[in-house]
């Protein structure tokens, strides 16, 4: 009995979590990723070029999720959704808007200005040094190597 | 048949930082920052425009997509004026995006008041 117990507990305690909060993100970072197919199409049957729905879609999602942290629903989102708001461009977006309006109090430019990379500072910083070096060596290989 | 595969890859890709999250105890940044050099990675053998072909959005609205775009701006730049493209180009395809972002944050933080 005793064994059972403490098995049931491990069970309980371990197994459903991970499954569980990989289905929500699965869902919800999937919804996000089919709502910007959606948009691509709707842009494209406005009458934009190619390169320009791409911009277009990654724009209104970003405002969105901007909004969405405005009037507080995006947290309520997050919460439930895990990885699948955070990873999507919509957890840029909201990290960006969250750090702004939490330092609010300290002015727009100490306050608001300052903090705006707060956390979106780590993705732009490691983004450009990786695609710099990276860059780097395939011109390098490009043009004196091959 | 692009939209199912959107929603795949798209979910697939946020459980991958789930997992992450889950499993290793990252914080948000981690993940993030994680998955831009993991994007960037992937374009330097173009395999992340093989992705975006086979998924469309499912692929570019993942933060993996900002490493591409960054790597993917450069080299663009670079085949055209030399070695200096790479910094000059940098951020010709992700602008529109971090442009929005600043202009919209700072417009919510301007307008709303934070809640909690």
């Amino acid at each position: 009995m005793i064994i059972n117990y403490d098995k049931s507990i491990k069970k309980n305690a371990w197994k459903p979590k991970y499954l569980r909060n990989s289905i929500r993100a699965f869902v919800s970072g999937g919804s996000i990723c089919l709502f910007g197919q959606i948009l691509l199409k709707l842009y494209e049957l406005a009458g934009f070029e190619k390169e320009e729905t791409g911009s277009l879609m990654i724009v209104t999602l970003i405002l969105i999720a901007s909004l969405l942290t405005g009037i507080g629903v995006f947290d309520k989102i997050g919460q439930w959704a895990g990885a699948g708001s955070l990873v999507p461009v919509t957890g840029f977006a909201n990290s960006m808007t969250s750090a702004a309006l939490e330092y609010k109090k300290e002015g727009l430019v100490l306050g608001v200005a300052t903090n705006l990379f707060k956390l979106a500072g780590a993705v732009i910083t490691f983004g450009v040094v990786s695609a710099y070096i990276l860059g780097m060596l395939r011109y390098l290989i490009e043009n004196f190597v091959l | 048949m692009i939209y199912l595969y959107a929603f795949l890859v798209g979910g697939l890709i946020c459980v991958i930082g789930q997992i992450l999250i889950d499993r290793f105890k990252l914080t948000s940044a981690h993940i993030t920052a994680s998955f831009v050099v993991a994007g960037a990675l992937l374009d330097s053998f173009d395999l992340y425009d093989k992705l975006i072909e086979f998924a469309g959005a499912g692929a570019q609205v993942p933060i993996t997509s900002f490493g591409h775009s960054l790597l993917h701006g450069a080299m663009e730049k670079a085949n055209e004026v030399g070695f200096l493209g790479i910094g000059m180009g940098m951020f010709d395809m992700t602008a529109s995006g971090i442009t929005a972002a600043i202009i919209f944050a700072f417009l919510v933080a301007v307008f709303f008041r934070p809640k909690g």
